[in-house]
Protein backbone atom coordinates (compact mmCIF):
# COMPACT_ATOMS: atom_id res chain seq x y z
CA UNK A 1 0.00 0.00 0.00
CA UNK A 2 1.88 2.62 -1.04
CA UNK A 3 0.37 6.34 -1.40
CA UNK A 4 -0.20 8.25 -4.51
CA UNK A 5 2.22 10.71 -6.29
CA UNK A 6 1.84 14.39 -3.95
CA UNK A 7 4.37 17.08 -3.76
CA UNK A 8 5.51 17.75 0.20
CA UNK A 9 5.88 21.36 1.22
CA UNK A 10 7.26 21.59 4.79
CA UNK A 11 6.00 24.96 6.81
CA UNK A 12 8.53 26.30 8.89
CA UNK A 13 6.03 28.86 10.20
CA UNK A 14 2.46 29.67 10.89
CA UNK A 15 2.26 32.34 8.31
CA UNK A 16 4.62 29.89 5.86
CA UNK A 17 1.75 27.13 6.26
CA UNK A 18 -1.50 29.35 5.56
CA UNK A 19 0.28 30.89 2.17
CA UNK A 20 1.40 27.08 1.28
CA UNK A 21 -2.18 26.58 1.84
CA UNK A 22 -3.32 29.85 0.16
CA UNK A 23 -1.46 28.84 -2.77
CA UNK A 24 -3.30 25.40 -3.32
CA UNK A 25 -6.36 25.42 -1.66
CA UNK A 26 -8.64 22.39 -2.08
CA UNK A 27 -5.80 20.82 -3.14
CA UNK A 28 -3.70 20.57 -0.27
CA UNK A 29 -3.99 18.75 2.82
CA UNK A 30 -2.12 19.88 6.25
CA UNK A 31 0.32 17.14 7.52
CA UNK A 32 -0.20 16.80 11.48
CA UNK A 33 0.55 13.48 13.24
CA UNK A 34 -1.08 11.91 10.09
CA UNK A 35 -2.39 8.98 12.04
CA UNK A 36 -5.74 9.53 10.03
CA UNK A 37 -4.13 10.78 7.11
CA UNK A 38 -1.32 9.09 5.78
CA UNK A 39 -3.58 5.61 6.10
CA UNK A 40 -5.97 7.54 4.27
CA UNK A 41 -3.42 8.21 1.47
CA UNK A 42 -2.11 4.26 1.59
CA UNK A 43 -5.86 3.47 0.90
CA UNK A 44 -5.69 6.23 -1.89
CA UNK A 45 -9.03 7.45 -0.28
CA UNK A 46 -7.14 10.86 -0.24
CA UNK A 47 -5.17 11.79 -3.04
CA UNK A 48 -3.93 15.94 -2.05
CA UNK A 49 -2.00 17.40 -4.78
CA UNK A 50 0.21 18.53 -1.55
CA UNK A 51 1.29 18.34 1.78
CA UNK A 52 2.12 20.97 4.10
CA UNK A 53 3.72 19.28 6.67
CA UNK A 54 3.55 21.57 10.21
CA UNK A 55 5.47 19.48 11.94
CA UNK A 56 8.31 21.70 12.72
CA UNK A 57 5.90 24.27 13.90
CA UNK A 58 7.02 23.71 17.55
CA UNK A 59 5.33 27.17 18.84
CA UNK A 60 1.92 25.02 17.68
CA UNK A 61 3.08 22.72 20.90
CA UNK A 62 1.95 24.13 23.90
CA UNK A 63 -0.47 23.35 27.31
CA UNK A 64 -0.74 27.23 28.97
CA UNK A 65 -3.50 28.55 31.21
CA UNK A 66 -3.87 32.12 31.52
CA UNK A 67 -6.35 34.60 32.13
CA UNK A 68 -9.36 31.92 33.28
CA UNK A 69 -8.54 29.98 29.99
CA UNK A 70 -6.88 26.93 29.05
CA UNK A 71 -4.72 27.05 25.55
CA UNK A 72 -3.93 24.52 23.77
CA UNK A 73 -1.44 24.67 20.50
CA UNK A 74 -3.20 22.63 18.00
CA UNK A 75 -0.13 20.39 17.30
CA UNK A 76 -0.18 19.31 21.14
CA UNK A 77 0.74 16.08 21.13
CA UNK A 78 -1.75 13.76 22.86
CA UNK A 79 0.88 12.01 25.25
CA UNK A 80 1.64 15.47 25.85
CA UNK A 81 -2.23 15.85 27.21
CA UNK A 82 -2.22 13.13 29.00
CA UNK A 83 1.32 13.20 31.31
CA UNK A 84 0.44 16.91 31.73
CA UNK A 85 0.22 17.76 35.59
CA UNK A 86 -1.87 21.03 34.75
CA UNK A 87 -3.86 18.53 32.51
CA UNK A 88 -4.35 15.69 35.27
CA UNK A 89 -5.21 18.42 38.31
CA UNK A 90 -7.25 20.96 36.35
CA UNK A 91 -9.21 19.44 33.26
CA UNK A 92 -9.22 15.17 34.20
CA UNK A 93 -11.61 14.91 30.85
CA UNK A 94 -8.56 15.55 28.74
CA UNK A 95 -6.83 13.45 30.03
CA UNK A 96 -9.14 10.26 30.00
CA UNK A 97 -9.59 11.52 26.67
CA UNK A 98 -6.32 11.50 25.65
CA UNK A 99 -5.33 8.45 27.08
CA UNK A 100 -7.85 6.38 25.07
CA UNK A 101 -6.46 7.63 21.61
CA UNK A 102 -5.46 4.73 20.04
CA UNK A 103 -2.00 3.75 21.72
CA UNK A 104 0.66 4.49 23.53
CA UNK A 105 3.00 4.55 20.23
CA UNK A 106 0.14 6.67 18.25
CA UNK A 107 0.23 8.90 20.96
CA UNK A 108 3.67 10.13 20.81
CA UNK A 109 3.05 11.48 17.52
CA UNK A 110 -0.75 12.39 17.17
CA UNK A 111 -2.30 15.77 18.04
CA UNK A 112 -5.49 17.31 19.45
CA UNK A 113 -5.83 19.90 16.69
CA UNK A 114 -5.35 16.83 14.20
CA UNK A 115 -7.80 14.85 16.11
CA UNK A 116 -10.49 17.98 15.43
CA UNK A 117 -9.88 18.82 12.38
CA UNK A 118 -10.16 15.39 10.49
CA UNK A 119 -13.77 15.48 12.12
CA UNK A 120 -14.26 11.45 12.03
CA UNK A 121 -17.45 11.01 14.38
CA UNK A 122 -15.36 8.17 15.86
CA UNK A 123 -12.54 10.62 17.38
CA UNK A 124 -12.76 10.93 20.63
CA UNK A 125 -11.86 14.73 21.08
CA UNK A 126 -14.82 15.88 19.52
CA UNK A 127 -17.17 14.81 22.15
CA UNK A 128 -15.31 16.18 25.11
CA UNK A 129 -14.73 19.64 23.38
CA UNK A 130 -18.16 20.02 22.87
CA UNK A 131 -19.12 18.97 26.44
CA UNK A 132 -16.39 21.58 27.24
CA UNK A 133 -17.74 24.25 25.06
CA UNK A 134 -14.46 24.91 23.38
CA UNK A 135 -13.40 27.49 21.34
CA UNK A 136 -11.34 27.39 18.11
CA UNK A 137 -9.04 29.71 16.75
CA UNK A 138 -8.60 28.76 12.88
CA UNK A 139 -5.51 31.17 11.64
CA UNK A 140 -6.34 32.21 7.58
CA UNK A 141 -4.25 35.06 5.45
CA UNK A 142 -6.50 37.30 7.19
CA UNK A 143 -5.71 36.83 10.41
CA UNK A 144 -7.59 34.79 13.53
CA UNK A 145 -10.79 33.89 13.53
CA UNK A 146 -12.66 32.81 16.86
CA UNK A 147 -15.50 29.93 16.49
CA UNK A 148 -17.25 27.66 19.05
CA UNK A 149 -16.79 23.79 18.95
CA UNK A 150 -20.12 23.28 17.82
CA UNK A 151 -19.89 25.79 14.45
CA UNK A 152 -16.74 23.60 13.38
CA UNK A 153 -18.15 20.39 12.85
CA UNK A 154 -21.00 20.24 10.07
CA UNK A 155 -23.48 17.99 9.14
CA UNK A 156 -21.36 15.69 6.95
CA UNK A 157 -18.58 13.50 8.22
CA UNK A 158 -14.98 14.19 7.93
CA UNK A 159 -16.02 18.40 7.30
CA UNK A 160 -15.44 21.39 9.12
CA UNK A 161 -16.48 24.92 8.30
CA UNK A 162 -12.58 26.11 7.98
CA UNK A 163 -11.62 27.27 4.62
CA UNK A 164 -9.00 26.04 2.80
CA UNK A 165 -6.71 28.47 3.33
CA UNK A 166 -7.19 28.49 7.27
CA UNK A 167 -5.19 26.27 9.91
CA UNK A 168 -6.26 25.41 12.98
CA UNK A 169 -4.09 26.52 15.33
CA UNK A 170 -5.45 27.00 19.20
CA UNK A 171 -8.07 25.39 21.45
CA UNK A 172 -9.27 27.33 24.30
CA UNK A 173 -11.27 26.07 27.19
CA UNK A 174 -12.69 27.69 29.93
CA UNK A 175 -10.57 27.15 33.28
CA UNK A 176 -12.78 25.13 35.59
CA UNK A 177 -14.90 27.13 37.82
CA UNK A 178 -15.89 26.15 41.32
CA UNK A 179 -17.53 22.95 41.62
CA UNK A 180 -17.05 21.95 37.95
CA UNK A 181 -15.94 18.68 36.82
CA UNK A 182 -16.16 16.34 33.68
CA UNK A 183 -15.47 12.82 32.26
CA UNK A 184 -14.84 11.16 29.43
CA UNK A 185 -15.98 7.05 29.16
CA UNK A 186 -15.30 5.35 26.05
CA UNK A 187 -16.50 1.60 25.41
CA UNK A 188 -13.82 0.22 23.07
CA UNK A 189 -13.76 -3.76 22.12
CA UNK A 190 -9.78 -3.74 22.62
CA UNK A 191 -6.78 -0.99 22.86
CA UNK A 192 -6.50 1.34 19.61
CA UNK A 193 -9.73 0.34 18.35
CA UNK A 194 -12.18 3.56 17.83
CA UNK A 195 -15.38 3.61 20.10
CA UNK A 196 -18.54 1.61 20.30
CA UNK A 197 -19.51 4.16 22.02
CA UNK A 198 -18.18 7.33 24.02
CA UNK A 199 -19.79 10.03 26.11
CA UNK A 200 -18.37 13.15 27.46
CA UNK A 201 -19.87 15.13 30.01
CA UNK A 202 -18.75 18.29 31.56
CA UNK A 203 -20.75 20.19 34.53
CA UNK A 204 -20.76 22.81 37.10
CA UNK A 205 -23.23 22.56 40.27
CA UNK A 206 -24.00 25.61 42.48
CA UNK A 207 -24.08 25.48 46.21
CA UNK A 208 -27.12 23.23 46.51
CA UNK A 209 -25.73 20.52 43.97
CA UNK A 210 -28.49 22.30 41.19
CA UNK A 211 -26.60 22.02 37.85
CA UNK A 212 -25.86 25.43 36.30
CA UNK A 213 -23.66 23.88 33.52
CA UNK A 214 -24.03 20.61 31.73
CA UNK A 215 -22.16 19.55 28.14
CA UNK A 216 -22.29 16.41 26.67
CA UNK A 217 -20.79 14.83 23.35
CA UNK A 218 -21.20 11.92 22.24
CA UNK A 219 -18.46 9.76 19.59
CA UNK A 220 -19.07 7.30 17.33
CA UNK A 221 -22.99 7.25 17.59
CA UNK A 222 -23.53 9.06 14.18
CA UNK A 223 -22.39 10.41 11.08
CA UNK A 224 -21.15 13.34 13.45
CA UNK A 225 -19.80 14.18 16.93
CA UNK A 226 -22.64 15.10 18.90
CA UNK A 227 -23.74 17.45 21.05
CA UNK A 228 -26.73 16.44 23.58
CA UNK A 229 -28.27 19.64 23.47
CA UNK A 230 -32.02 18.19 24.94
CA UNK A 231 -29.76 16.15 27.52
CA UNK A 232 -27.96 19.12 28.69
CA UNK A 233 -30.93 21.12 28.78
CA UNK A 234 -32.73 18.74 31.12
CA UNK A 235 -30.16 19.06 33.61
CA UNK A 236 -29.73 22.45 33.70
CA UNK A 237 -31.29 24.25 37.07
CA UNK A 238 -32.04 20.59 38.55
CA UNK A 239 -30.34 18.79 41.76
CA UNK A 240 -28.12 15.98 40.39
CA UNK A 241 -29.79 12.89 41.91
CA UNK A 242 -29.86 9.45 40.85
CA UNK A 243 -33.49 10.07 38.98
CA UNK A 244 -32.26 13.00 37.35
CA UNK A 245 -28.95 10.97 35.87
CA UNK A 246 -31.18 8.28 34.90
CA UNK A 247 -33.61 11.07 32.78
CA UNK A 248 -30.77 12.40 31.12
CA UNK A 249 -28.92 9.38 30.11
CA UNK A 250 -32.35 7.89 28.33
CA UNK A 251 -33.00 11.21 26.47
CA UNK A 252 -28.71 11.28 25.61
CA UNK A 253 -29.68 8.26 23.96
CA UNK A 254 -32.33 9.21 22.14
CA UNK A 255 -30.15 11.79 20.69
CA UNK A 256 -27.55 9.20 19.50
CA UNK A 257 -28.03 8.21 15.89
CA UNK A 258 -26.41 5.03 16.04
CA UNK A 259 -26.06 2.34 12.97
CA UNK A 260 -25.51 -1.19 13.09
CA UNK A 261 -22.22 -2.69 11.81
CA UNK A 262 -19.16 -4.71 12.99
CA UNK A 263 -18.82 -2.75 16.76
CA UNK A 264 -22.74 -4.03 17.55
CA UNK A 265 -26.54 -3.10 16.68
CA UNK A 266 -27.34 0.22 16.99
CA UNK A 267 -30.13 -0.88 19.79
CA UNK A 268 -26.67 -2.23 21.60
CA UNK A 269 -24.71 1.25 21.29
CA UNK A 270 -27.71 3.23 22.21
CA UNK A 271 -28.00 1.59 25.47
CA UNK A 272 -24.15 1.60 26.13
CA UNK A 273 -24.65 5.52 25.60
CA UNK A 274 -27.20 5.72 28.23
CA UNK A 275 -25.09 3.22 30.62
CA UNK A 276 -21.99 5.63 29.62
CA UNK A 277 -23.66 8.67 30.32
CA UNK A 278 -25.02 6.97 34.06
CA UNK A 279 -21.37 6.96 34.74
CA UNK A 280 -19.93 9.47 33.36
CA UNK A 281 -22.62 12.29 34.79
CA UNK A 282 -21.62 10.26 38.39
CA UNK A 283 -17.79 10.40 37.66
CA UNK A 284 -18.46 14.07 36.91
CA UNK A 285 -20.51 15.13 40.08
CA UNK A 286 -17.76 13.46 42.15
CA UNK A 287 -15.11 15.25 40.59
CA UNK A 288 -16.88 18.45 41.01
CA UNK A 289 -18.05 18.06 44.21
CA UNK A 290 -13.86 17.35 45.42
CA UNK A 291 -14.31 13.48 45.64
CA UNK A 292 -12.54 10.92 44.42
CA UNK A 293 -11.17 11.50 40.67
CA UNK A 294 -11.23 8.52 39.35
CA UNK B 1 5.76 14.57 -7.93
CA UNK B 2 8.14 16.02 -5.27
CA UNK B 3 11.59 14.55 -4.76
CA UNK B 4 13.54 15.32 -1.59
CA UNK B 5 17.45 14.93 -0.36
CA UNK B 6 17.38 13.85 3.36
CA UNK B 7 19.93 13.34 5.80
CA UNK B 8 19.01 11.20 9.01
CA UNK B 9 21.14 10.05 11.46
CA UNK B 10 20.68 6.24 12.36
CA UNK B 11 21.69 4.44 15.15
CA UNK B 12 24.31 6.71 15.66
CA UNK B 13 25.17 6.63 11.25
CA UNK B 14 24.66 9.09 8.92
CA UNK B 15 22.79 8.60 6.45
CA UNK B 16 21.27 10.39 3.75
CA UNK B 17 19.25 10.14 -0.05
CA UNK B 18 17.00 10.96 -2.65
CA UNK B 19 13.24 10.09 -1.59
CA UNK B 20 9.86 10.70 -3.23
CA UNK B 21 7.85 12.26 -1.14
CA UNK B 22 5.47 9.72 -0.89
CA UNK B 23 7.93 7.10 0.23
CA UNK B 24 7.28 6.23 3.70
CA UNK B 25 9.81 5.60 6.48
CA UNK B 26 9.37 2.02 7.03
CA UNK B 27 10.26 1.47 3.15
CA UNK B 28 13.51 4.08 2.98
CA UNK B 29 15.03 2.01 6.09
CA UNK B 30 14.18 -1.55 4.90
CA UNK B 31 14.16 -1.08 0.67
CA UNK B 32 16.99 1.64 -0.02
CA UNK B 33 19.20 1.01 3.19
CA UNK B 34 18.57 -2.92 3.66
CA UNK B 35 17.80 -1.69 7.48
CA UNK B 36 15.59 -4.59 7.76
CA UNK B 37 15.22 -5.29 11.47
CA UNK B 38 12.57 -2.60 11.41
CA UNK B 39 9.35 -5.09 10.24
CA UNK B 40 6.37 -4.07 8.04
CA UNK B 41 2.68 -5.89 9.59
CA UNK B 42 -0.19 -4.36 9.55
CA UNK B 43 0.52 -1.57 7.47
CA UNK B 44 -1.99 0.53 8.89
CA UNK B 45 -0.44 1.47 12.51
CA UNK B 46 -2.68 -0.64 14.01
CA UNK B 47 0.58 -3.34 15.14
CA UNK B 48 3.43 -1.89 16.31
CA UNK B 49 5.64 -4.44 14.05
CA UNK B 50 7.56 -0.94 12.62
CA UNK B 51 8.31 0.70 16.09
CA UNK B 52 11.34 2.97 15.97
CA UNK B 53 12.37 5.68 18.20
CA UNK B 54 12.90 9.22 16.44
CA UNK B 55 14.31 11.77 18.49
CA UNK B 56 13.79 9.35 21.44
CA UNK B 57 9.90 8.62 20.96
CA UNK B 58 8.39 5.85 19.50
CA UNK B 59 7.22 6.18 16.47
CA UNK B 60 5.13 3.64 13.89
CA UNK B 61 7.24 4.17 11.19
CA UNK B 62 4.64 2.58 8.46
CA UNK B 63 2.60 5.94 9.74
CA UNK B 64 5.77 8.48 8.95
CA UNK B 65 7.14 9.76 5.62
CA UNK B 66 10.83 9.45 4.92
CA UNK B 67 11.15 12.91 4.02
CA UNK B 68 9.84 13.43 7.33
CA UNK B 69 12.68 12.55 8.93
CA UNK B 70 14.79 14.48 7.23
CA UNK B 71 17.43 16.39 10.20
CA UNK B 72 16.24 13.71 12.96
CA UNK B 73 17.57 11.08 14.79
CA UNK B 74 16.48 7.68 14.71
CA UNK B 75 17.68 4.23 16.34
CA UNK B 76 16.36 1.16 15.04
CA UNK B 77 16.76 -2.22 16.41
CA UNK B 78 19.55 -2.46 14.78
CA UNK B 79 20.66 -0.38 17.29
CA UNK B 80 19.85 -1.87 20.31
CA UNK B 81 23.04 -3.71 20.35
CA UNK B 82 26.74 -2.37 21.06
CA UNK B 83 29.63 -3.59 20.34
CA UNK B 84 28.70 -7.35 19.87
CA UNK B 85 26.72 -6.84 23.20
CA UNK B 86 23.05 -7.84 23.26
CA UNK B 87 21.01 -4.84 24.71
CA UNK B 88 19.17 -5.68 28.17
CA UNK B 89 16.10 -6.11 26.15
CA UNK B 90 17.10 -8.43 24.13
CA UNK B 91 19.24 -10.33 26.30
CA UNK B 92 15.49 -10.56 28.40
CA UNK B 93 13.76 -11.47 25.00
CA UNK B 94 16.23 -14.32 25.19
CA UNK B 95 16.54 -15.29 28.71
CA UNK B 96 12.63 -14.99 29.47
CA UNK B 97 11.52 -16.76 26.15
CA UNK B 98 9.65 -13.58 24.96
CA UNK B 99 9.09 -14.95 21.24
CA UNK B 100 7.98 -17.54 19.18
CA UNK B 101 8.03 -16.29 15.33
CA UNK B 102 9.83 -13.02 16.32
CA UNK B 103 7.75 -10.90 14.08
CA UNK B 104 6.89 -8.48 16.31
CA UNK B 105 9.87 -8.65 18.56
CA UNK B 106 12.05 -5.55 17.21
CA UNK B 107 8.84 -3.29 17.55
CA UNK B 108 7.72 -4.85 20.30
CA UNK B 109 11.60 -4.27 22.05
CA UNK B 110 11.42 -0.76 20.73
CA UNK B 111 8.37 0.33 22.47
CA UNK B 112 9.73 -1.23 25.68
CA UNK B 113 12.88 0.95 24.76
CA UNK B 114 10.85 3.77 24.85
CA UNK B 115 8.66 2.84 28.15
CA UNK B 116 11.61 2.31 30.22
CA UNK B 117 13.34 5.38 28.93
CA UNK B 118 10.09 7.23 30.62
CA UNK B 119 9.41 4.98 33.33
CA UNK B 120 12.58 3.07 34.57
CA UNK B 121 10.36 0.84 37.15
CA UNK B 122 7.47 0.29 35.58
CA UNK B 123 4.50 -1.80 36.99
CA UNK B 124 3.34 -4.84 35.46
CA UNK B 125 0.42 -2.85 34.42
CA UNK B 126 2.53 0.19 33.36
CA UNK B 127 4.23 -2.16 30.93
CA UNK B 128 0.91 -4.11 29.48
CA UNK B 129 0.31 -0.57 28.50
CA UNK B 130 2.74 0.58 27.13
CA UNK B 131 2.94 -2.34 24.58
CA UNK B 132 -0.43 -2.26 23.84
CA UNK B 133 0.15 -0.84 20.71
CA UNK B 134 2.37 -3.29 19.85
CA UNK B 135 0.65 -6.92 18.73
CA UNK B 136 1.79 -10.49 19.08
CA UNK B 137 -0.35 -13.10 17.46
CA UNK B 138 2.28 -16.43 19.40
CA UNK B 139 3.40 -15.64 23.06
CA UNK B 140 0.47 -13.96 25.17
CA UNK B 141 2.67 -11.53 25.88
CA UNK B 142 3.53 -13.07 29.38
CA UNK B 143 7.03 -13.85 28.74
CA UNK B 144 7.34 -10.34 27.24
CA UNK B 145 6.50 -8.57 30.11
CA UNK B 146 8.92 -10.25 32.18
CA UNK B 147 11.41 -9.64 29.56
CA UNK B 148 10.70 -6.30 29.89
CA UNK B 149 10.85 -6.33 33.49
CA UNK B 150 14.16 -8.39 33.39
CA UNK B 151 15.90 -5.87 31.22
CA UNK B 152 14.21 -2.91 33.43
CA UNK B 153 16.28 -4.00 36.38
CA UNK B 154 19.33 -4.61 34.73
CA UNK B 155 19.18 -1.30 33.57
CA UNK B 156 18.52 -0.08 36.71
CA UNK B 157 22.12 -1.80 37.76
CA UNK B 158 24.51 1.41 36.75
CA UNK B 159 25.82 -0.25 33.09
CA UNK B 160 26.46 3.33 31.61
CA UNK B 161 28.09 1.29 28.34
CA UNK B 162 24.40 0.26 27.77
CA UNK B 163 22.70 3.30 26.65
CA UNK B 164 22.66 2.95 22.99
CA UNK B 165 23.89 5.53 20.53
CA UNK B 166 20.81 7.32 19.30
CA UNK B 167 18.54 7.11 22.15
CA UNK B 168 18.67 10.09 24.33
CA UNK B 169 15.73 13.17 22.94
CA UNK B 170 16.74 16.28 21.73
CA UNK B 171 16.68 16.55 18.02
CA UNK B 172 16.18 19.17 15.42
Amino acid sequence: MIPGPFDYQVAGSVAEAIALLDRYGADAKVLAGGHSLIPLLRFRLASPAVLVDINRLRDLEYIQEADGVLHLGALTREVELETSDLIRRRYPILADTARVIADPVVRNWATVGGNLAHADPANDHPATMLALGAQLVATGPAGQRLMAIENFFTDSSFETTLQPNELLTEIRIPAPSERSGGAYLKLERKVGDYAIAGVAVYLTLDGNDHVTYAGIGLTNVGPTPIKARAAEQLLLGRPLEEAVIAQAARQAAAEAQPVSDLRGPADYKRAMVETLTIRALRLARSRATGGASR
Amino acid sequence: MSIHHIHVTINGKHYEGDVEARTLLVHWLRDSLRLTGTHIGCDTSSCGACTILVDGKAVKSCTMLAVQADGRELLTVEGLEQNGKLHPLQEGFHVEHALQCGYCTPGMMMAALALLKRNPSPSEQEIREGISGNLCRCTGYVNIVKAIQYAAQKLREPQPEQVPAGSGGGGE
